[in-house]
């Protein structure tokens, strides 16, 4: 059995890259990664697991239809049975497309490794987390899109080859016009700790102390939607069902209710803790750490504690 | 133009997610559906306004059994002009999308949309097969869309940030928040939905590339720990020891 992974390398080898190919690595069989694009890290891939790393270099920013292409040629010149991607933005473009190439069907939003004892079946998150679903494939060609945060990064193994390939993946038929990204922030789904906020921090003016807690953990920031919605926050942090899904390890909620609709973006957090000032709000119920209080204090001291915890490692 | 819609149904989100028949059955007792809001808020918004801007004509199309026709009455209140049900369970994505592609091929359209997801499975499937099966490019997880000539001009979400992004019609394109405002039918539309074009078409034979076998209901939360507001070293050292996530 072969597993092929895909990884997006554009703009350098990221945390989820290193998930998946740990994954891949977890189901046995030999590994190998394609990629497209410029980077000259990716020997690092052996040290977790992959065998060698093929790559088009003329795949630069590649769209779903090159990327389609490129991954096909792959799996086709390797004989790849199963096929995997983290399930971010390529794999939710990329993914469906390749399904129907490569007629394998697809898992998308997985969270475990598949279960072989009947068939070939695979543990996925269904109705915005509410529930897990278990999939089952019938084809012989497998593709799994896996959850970010479902596995950590291992080191296994030593550095590995880098072959270039040319898979003629043709021209782009998306032209990119623009891109407009922040620097320096942790991209919220690859976040291990969060630290969120909503109406109940008042106004955008008093996110400094959300934003001190997040910087003394380490945490990406995030909010609830009305907080987007009003200008406070930039849309891209606003998680729950309609906005982005997160599960990191850590979810520190401040000010914000938990209405079911938010929590459908972080009930699959590890452990949750909640700060609010009213004692019947519905977010304690999905809380493992509460904090009835006023959260312009409670984040200070929370902040101070952690500098403190920090100082002592 | 000519728009083709994709409209799914989802519980509303209020609903009580329950299995039977040993956990491998969805239980719909008391299950209220909705349509998927990134079908409703942002496909179809966005596909009137554009109808509106520029004229054409918005189809919506279901895979879907009966029931679902209360869904599709819902869509073309809010303006659609015609709808499609194909009369299938749409039971896999790849079976939902060969249906769906099947219309649109013999029905030439210029731009397929799509929500992001439906809001039950949250697959992200349908949208870029049915691109693969028609042979365009597809934009998935836009947030703006604006029509010029043959040119579609996007915004998508990428990873912490936003890429404007051009491409040539005919094209299908996945639609997230951002792109519209929802709209609330009005008595005029619901009275003229009741008596707009709604054909029924039979599936056409393709495989299940997948089956959900069963499902699982997650463990139930252990209380949760109070902590004293004045004791944030408390919350720290469980958070280290007993929790183990800093
Ligand atoms: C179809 C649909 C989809 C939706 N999708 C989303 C989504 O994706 N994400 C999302 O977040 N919402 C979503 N919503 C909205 C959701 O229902 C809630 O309205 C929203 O999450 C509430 O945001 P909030 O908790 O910040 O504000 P509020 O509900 O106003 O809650 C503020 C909280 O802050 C507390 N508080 C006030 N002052 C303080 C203080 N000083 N210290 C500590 N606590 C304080 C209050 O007790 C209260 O619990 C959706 C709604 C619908 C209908
Ligand atoms: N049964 C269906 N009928 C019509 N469109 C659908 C159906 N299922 C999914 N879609 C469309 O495909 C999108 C993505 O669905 P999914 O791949 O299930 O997340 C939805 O937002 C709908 O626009």
């Amino acid at each position: 059995m072969k597993t092929l992974v895909y990884i997006n390398s554009d703009n350098g080898i990221s945390k989820s890259s290193l998930e998946v190919v740990t994954y891949a690595k977890k189901l046995g069989g030999e590994v190998v990664v394609v990629s497209g694009g410029n980077s000259s890290d990716l020997a690092r891939l052996g040290e977790y697991g992959a065998s060698k790393v093929i790559v088009d270099r003329a795949v630069v920013n590649g769209d779903e239809q090159q990327i389609t292409k490129l991954i096909a040629f792959a799996a086709e010149t390797e004989n790849a049975e199963i096929i995997v991607f983290s399930h971010e933005l390529t794999a939710k473009a990329v993914a469906p497309r390749l399904s129907v190439k490569l007629k394998a069907g697809l898992i998308s939003g997985a969270i475990a490794l598949p279960d072989l004892s009947s068939g070939f079946s695979c543990k996925v998150n269904v109705f915005s987390g509410k529930a897990f679903g278990v999939v089952t494939v019938n084809t012989a060609k497998k593709i799994i899109s896996l959850l970010p945060n479902s596995v950590q990064p291992e080191i296994t193994g030593a550095a590995c080859s880098v072959e270039e390939i040319s898979s003629n993946a043709g021209a782009s038929a998306v032209k990119i016009i623009a891109t407009k990204k922040p620097e320096g922030n942790i991209p919220l789904p690859e976040a291990e700790l969060v630290v969120s906020a909503g109406r109940g921090l008042k106004g955008p003016e008093n996110w400094g102390i959300v934003e001190d807690l997040a910087t003394a953990l380490g945490a990406a920031t995030a909010c609830s939607r009305p907080v987007a919605d009003i200008g406070w926050r930039p849309h891209h942090e606003h998680v729950g069902q309609t906005g982005v899904a997160i599960r990191p390890n850590l979810y520190i909620a401040a000010g914000i209710s938990g209405a079911i609709q938010h929590l459908a973006g972080v009930n699959g957090s590890k452990v949750i803790v909640v700060i609010n000032t009213d004692a019947e709000a519905p977010f304690f119920k999905a809380a493992d750490y509460g904090i009835l209080g006023d959260a312009f204090e409670v984040l200070p001291k929370f902040t101070e504690a952690v500098k403190k915890f920090n100082a002592s490692k | 133009m000519k728009i083709l819609v994709c409209i799914s149904k989802s519980p509303d989100t209020t609903s009580k997610i329950a299995f039977s028949e040993g956990n491998t059955k969805f239980d719909e007792n008391g299950v209220q559906y909705i349509v998927n809001p990134y079908d409703e808020w942002y496909a179809l918004v966005r596909a009137l306004e554009i109808k509106e801007a520029q004229g054409g004509n918005v189809t919506i199309i279901t895979v879907g059994n009966v029931a679902d026709e209360a869904i599709i009455r819902k869509a073309l209140a809010i303006g659609a002009d015609d709808a499609v049900r194909i009369d299938a369970e749409p039971t896999d994505a790849y079976f939902t999308a060969i249906q769906i592609a099947d219309y649109a091929k013999k029905n030439a359209f210029d731009l397929v949309l799509t929500g992001k997801e439906t809001i039950n499975y949250n697959g992200s499937q349908v949208g870029g097969m049915i691109a693969e099966v028609l042979e365009v490019p597809f934009v998935s997880l836009a947030t703006k869309l604006d029509v010029n000539g043959s040119t579609l001009t996007l915004e998508q979400d990428i990873v912490g940030g936003v890429q404007v992004v051009e491409v040539s019609l005919p094209a299908v394109v996945s639609c997230a928040k951002g792109m519209a405002e929802q709209r609330i039918p009005n008595m005029r539309g619901i009275m003229a939905a009741r008596t707009k074009p709604m054909q029924i078409v039979e599936p056409i034979a393709c495989d299940l590339f997948t089956t959900y076998s069963s499902y699982i209901l997650p463990e139930a939360k252990k209380a949760c720990k109070m902590i004293d507001p004045n004791n944030m070293d408390e919350l720290v050292q469980l958070l280290h020891t007993e929790a183990k996530v800093i």
